[in-house]
């Protein structure tokens, strides 16, 4: 076996494969830009090299550096993680040049399915089931244009080289493609290097299911099962899960053979994914067509590795040694289900603007490995790191395994309860939204599913009244432990007076008369009319974590200390809480209610990022949905679109200026 | 003896009803409460003893001999917040406009006078429409014993201001004196001269709200600490900020039991100063990450934001913070974040309030405007304040400390008892380019020896060791021990005698 491993990347997935590395008994070497000079992978690794400035470009991205990092260290082989340099057919020519083992697939087979036209037409002569479409180059709009028509609307506007959401765009009219063609190049060209873009149908009530498939350089080649991955937002995945609920096992069977001889075909070893698009409308079993093969480990490979009991880093290690595959297609049997849930350092509250910063608060849920079930918590920051503008805003991935499909989401929405971050806008409660969505657990998924669901945009996960009740219970508890202590003071004129067990708790503005009277290992506290309920908690003052027992039910909740109150934040929203004094609260309705300032006359920056473009100028008048200005952040261009119409007053800020959140770009009249 | 219990408790109705339900109904609709409903929020429930129940007026002008309401517009007394005594005083705005006669006036005396005795803070809320017109220059010599008392009491025990309703004209002056001002958003407003005379004698058009309203004094003229939505938030928050004062300046701290561990580690801390030392970060995660359980009672949050100021606890004790905010401004200092820090030094050290010093400052503000406005004046109160302060005094280097802003922020100069620095600190005469223009002028053609004599000067100061080999810097500790650090160096200063020479008074440049 290799001695010493490079990991060419960062974040989790470098993490991750150091864990494995290290439990082979490999020495790892882990490579690091500037602004990961404290990150986890490199405190994680053996040895750390460090390969330049924090663009990727100049960094991950730089292959010679990499190369000379291996000789520097003697590393016998690299691991790539995904992205970066993973899928770059140049740079394992240049390793196997340099004697260097690449832990993924052949050069020649990373190249014919990394351009995605040419994957297509290998696939289409592999027997697998393409979907209709324009696979030749397309020169300008114009000729986007008319492409698009003979396919027919919907199409799907792809930059060639594109991947993981990036320079993709779809198109219902010809106006959309007129928008959106040249800003795919573009993207595919600073993303990818490549502007070539191509056009293809779009499938209705399409789903996204994956085939993993595994080979070895002897030959062997297995399928281990389908992923489901139809949550995305923005052809960003966000929630994973192996098997899917779509799949019968006839259908597995298909579509994992038609994978193998895809895989086949190009001579493949290593861990591989074939992405399929499959149409909810076709109940046939045979409605999946070929989208691309990622020659690469995925990101979401670990909810595989749960049903299957496969390490696939180790086996993608074994496999680059020269091993055999330890298994046949007979061997591979899927138990139970397992879902994975991707923490993104966005704001789903802010339409689901990117964020980035230092992680001030990060405390993960415990990772547990039982007859309960499996937490696991793939991550590769830690409190007090950055999440910075030069690499991917993914945060962690939170990775459930149950006996049922039921119970792997059940464990997901509790483990997101305790899934504490701070400094940064987070997706958790969006993705407990999405746990707890009838349909979501009904499995009536499709790629659409946020964009049908959620089409306002997200607000906080609905609450019932149930929960609404112990979250009553529980800001009783918390105020009235922390009151009692502050009764505690040094200094006063008698004995303590302690606070009066009738109060009344005002939870997201709605008043509830409280009782709470302490009893022996739990606190019995009423609320409205109803009857005491028996509340069992460990809190002290400045705790944040608050777990507790309502009635037998389990609570996990945030607590976050407001000028006025509480934020408390379980099951996918945040409720303000405060308790007051019986005769406060009656007082409190004398306050009259603050309206807040009318934003409306403002187009305010919805993130950090670069103003590129002001798209109008003052004294213009604007319609709605009429473009105002471009900002750049995380590689992406965000278009500002005037909410009403109106008339464009000043703008303060400037083409090229840095803008702040809620920096004000323009008012209007 | 009947008759004159029934009396009593007519005249007790009576005295309860101030103004009448009609402006009692009136105050209720401007979303206040009574003077009598805001001290129920303010004390413990059923603590208030109420003095000078019956006191009435002495006028006899323009009709008032038949228009007397018991109390006078203002409800004196004492009571407890968390079981400690305060004294208090509520202007009681439905009784002649909660306007200040002299027996008004006096019963705040008295009230003061018997606070000072005990040594126990005056918690004023302040509902007035300004002097009681009809009693004349009366009512001016009523505000004139408040502010001689505010005078004597200040430094003795804490004085404690909310502005809860209309506080104009000469009233403002007794609230200015007091240790700390809060305001009600939308309700409340102080100035010296209103609107309409300002519309008058320099044709500016402006509202109440802009003119002294809360958001005005928070954030422009730092003349109010602290502004809350409305009566309940800043009465609740008032007992909360309690909880942090002394009872007088011959009282210890009040504690606070906590949970929180002393030695409590924050290995974040340690990745708080950004690579890039022109990066900003906020100070507030290192405050709340030393602070018993991450609690802070930040004052003056908006003005002056460049340094922050405010009250925390450790191991449950109040300490007092001070520290640069890098986020704003750099951090620099300037006329208002010296002023505003200034005054909190004094407060601590008056009241032996321990003081944590946060420092990160890149110098002094540059400018014309700085210049004429006195910038040489007012930063020296900052420095005067850190120098003649005589309580523990920790002072932790997180970063940059230049210059003469350097000496300033609780030096060793200026018996600063423990200080420390973080492996990040550079304490220099300025920034490495700076120096390095100055030092080496006649290169300045040449940026190739430039750039190599700043990394030179970068090498040689950017750190913290040159400071700590003349012991300046007591220690250099890394910032996840920061809590323990300072938590130890506390227990070992709560004994400190420190005593400045015999004076009158200083002469703190004003």
């Amino acid at each position: 076996m290799f001695k010493k491993i490079l990991i060419a990347n960062r974040g989790e997935i470098a993490c991750r494969v150091m864990r494995t590395a290290k439990r082979m008994g490999i020495a790892t070497v882990a490579v690091y830009s500037d602004a990961d000079a404290k990150a986890p992978h490199v405190k994680m690794a053996d040895e750390a090299v460090h390969i330049g400035p924090a663009p990727a470009a100049e960094s991950y991205l730089f292959a010679e550096k990499i190369i000379a990092a291996c000789k520097e260290t003697g590393a016998e082989a690299v691991h790539p993680g995904y992205g970066f340099l993973s899928e770059r057919a140049s740079f394992v020519e240049a390793l196997d040049k340099a004697g260097i083992t690449f832990i993924g697939p052949p050069a020649p087979a990373i190249a014919a399915m990394g351009d995605k036209i040419e994957s297509k037409k290998l696939a289409k002569e592999a027997g697998v089931n393409v979907v209709p479409g324009y696979l030749g180059e397309i020169a300008d709009t114009d000729e986007a244009v008319k492409i698009a028509g003979e396919i027919g609307y919907p199409v799907m506007m792809k930059a060639s080289a594109g991947g993981g959401g990036k320079g993709m765009r779809l198109a219902y009219s010809e106006k959309d493609v007129r928008e959106g063609f040249e800003a795919t190049k573009r993207e595919g060209l600073s993303s990818f290097g490549d502007d070539r873009v191509f056009i293809e149908k779009f499938i209705e009530e399409p789903r996204h299911i994956e085939i993993q498939v595994l080979g070895d350089k002897h030959g062997n080649i297995v399928y281990l099962g389908e992923r489901e991955c139809s949550i995305q937002r923005r052809h960003q995945k966000v929630i994973e899960e192996a098997p899917s609920p779509f799949v019968s096992p006839e259908m597995r069977k298909k579509m994992g053979e038609q994978a193998v001889a895809l895989a086949r075909a190009v001579d493949y070893h290593s861990a591989g994914t074939v992405e399929l698009i499959v149409s909810g409308k076709d109940k046939t079993g045979d409605g999946f067509y070929f989208l691309e093969m990622n020659t690469r480990l995925q990101v979401e490979h670990p909810v595989t590795e749960e049903i299957t009991g496969v390490d696939l880093v180790e086996q993608m290690i074994r496999v680059a040694y020269g091993e055999k595959l330890p298994f046949g297609q007979e061997d591979v049997k899927l138990d139970g289900w397992a879902i994975e849930a991707r923490v993104y350092a966005e704001d789903p509250y802010r339409g689901f603007l990117p964020s980035t910063g230092r992680l001030t608060t990060y405390n993960p849920p415990e990772e547990q490995r039982g007859e309960d079930g499996v937490v696991r918590v793939d991550d590769g920051v830690a409190e007090g790191g950055e999440v910075s503008m030069f690499y991917d805003p993914m945060i962690a991935k939170l990775i459930t395994h149950g006996e049922s499909r039921e119970q792997a989401i059940d464990l997901a929405v509790e483990a997101l309860d305790a899934f504490q971050i701070e400094g940064l806008a987070d997706n958790v409660d969006f993705l407990s939204a999405l746990m707890q969505h009838e349909r979501f657990r009904s499995g009536k998924l499709t790629t659409g599913f946020i964009a049908e669901e959620y089409p306002e945009g997200f607000e906080g996960a609905p609450a019932s009244e149930e929960l609404m009740r112990d979250l009553v219970a529980l800001t009783a508890l918390i105020a009235m432990t922390e009151e009692t202590r502050m009764a505690l003071i040094d200094g006063q004129l008698g004995d303590p007076v302690f606070p009066s067990p009738y109060q009344t708790v005002i939870l997201e503005k709605k008043e509830y008369p409280v009782s709470i009277v302490p009893e022996e290992g739990a606190t019995m506290i009423s609320v409205g009319d109803g009857d005491p309920m028996e509340v069992i908690a460990d809190y002290a003052p400045g705790q944040r974590l608050l777990v507790a027992d309502v009635e037998n039910r389990r609570r996990i909740v945030q607590v976050d200390r407001t000028a006025r109150g509480y934020r408390l934040t379980t099951r996918g929203a945040s409720h303000s809480a405060r308790m007051l004094p019986r005769h406060v609260a009656q007082l409190s309705h004398h306050m009259i209610e603050k309206v807040a300032p009318d934003l409306s006359r403002f187009l305010m920056a919805p993130m950090p990022g670069l103003l590129t473009q002001l798209k109008v100028s003052e004294g213009d008048t604007v319609e709605v949905g009429q473009p105002l200005a471009v900002v750049e952040a995380m590689k992406m261009e965000n278009i500002l679109r005037a909410e009403k119409s109106g008339t464009v007053k000043t703008i303060p800020a400037s083409e090229g200026e840095s803008l702040m959140v809620d920096q004000v770009i323009m008012e209007f009249e | 003896m009947q008759k004159t219990i029934d009396e009593l408790e007519a005249k007790r109705e009576q005295a309860r009803m101030g103004g009448g339900q009609k402006r009692i109904d009136a105050q209720h609709k401007k979303g206040r409460l009574t003077a009598r409903e805001r001290l129920t929020v303010l004390l413990d429930e059923g603590s208030f003893e109420e003095l000078d129940m019956f006191v009435e007026h002495n006028c006899t002008d323009f009709g008032m001999a038949d228009n007397k309401v018991p109390g006078d517009g203002v409800v004196t007394g004492s009571g407890t917040i968390n079981g400690r005594l305060t004294y208090v005083f509520a202007q009681d705005f439905t009784v002649f406009g909660g306007s200040l006669s002299e027996r008004h006036a006096e019963k705040i005396c008295k009230i003061m006078d018997a606070a000072m005795k005990v040594g126990a803070p005056v918690i004023g809320l302040n509902d007035s429409g300004g002097a009681r017109i009809q009693e004349g220059v009366a009512s001016l010599g009523g505000y004139a014993e408040v502010f001689q008392r505010n005078v004597l009491a200040s430094g003795v025990v804490p004085q404690l201001s909310l502005i809860m309703g209309p506080c104009a004209g000469g009233a403002v002056y007794s609230p200015a004196m007091t240790d700390f001002i809060f305001m009600v958003e939308d309700t409340s407003y102080m100035f010296v001269t209103g609107p309409d005379v300002v519309k008058t004698v320099t044709n500016e058009e402006v509202t109440q709200e802009e003119l002294g309203g809360a958001i005005t004094h928070t954030q422009k003229s730092g003349v109010a600490d602290a502004a809350f939505e409305n009566d309940i938030d800043a009465l609740l928050a008032t007992r909360e900020f309690f909880s942090y004062l002394p009872s007088s300046n011959r009282h210890e701290v009040p504690e606070v039991p906590t949970d929180d561990p002393w030695d409590r580690l924050e290995d974040s801390l340690d990745s708080v100063i950004p690579p890039n030392a022109n990066q900003p970060y906020d100070m507030h995660e290192v405050i709340r990450k030393v602070a018993d359980e991450g609690r802070f009672f930040e004052l003056q949050p908006k003005h002056a934001a460049n340094i922050i100021v405010g009250f925390c606890r450790i191991e449950g004790k109040t300490v007092g913070v001070v520290a640069n905010q890098p986020m704003v401004l750099a951090g620099v200092l300037d006329i208002n974040s010296s002023k505003k820090a200034a005054r909190f030094v004094r407060f601590c050290d008056a009241f032996e309030i321990p003081i944590l010093t946060f420092v990160d400052v890149p110098g002094f503000l540059p400018g014309v405007g700085q210049e004429h406005n006195g910038i040489i004046k007012h930063g020296a109160k900052l420095l005067f304040a850190y120098a003649e302060a005589t309580v523990p005094k920790i002072t932790v280097i997180t970063r940059k400390a230049y210059g003469g802003a350097y000496d300033v922020m609780a030096s060793k100069h200026l018996r600063g008892d423990l200080n420390y620095a973080w492996p990040t600190a550079e304490i220099a005469v300025m920034g490495a380019k700076g120096a390095v223009e100055i030092i080496f002028r006649k290169d300045a053609d040449d940026p190739e020896k430039i750039a190599a004599k700043t990394r030179e000067y970068e090498d040689r100061f950017a750190n913290p060791f040159v400071a700590a080999s003349k012991g300046f810097i007591d220690e250099v500790i890394m910032p996840h021990s920061t809590r323990k650090r300072v938590a130890l160096g506390l227990r070992k200063l709560r004994d400190k005698q420190l005593e400045n020479p015999w004076k009158k008074h200083d002469n703190i440049p004003l």
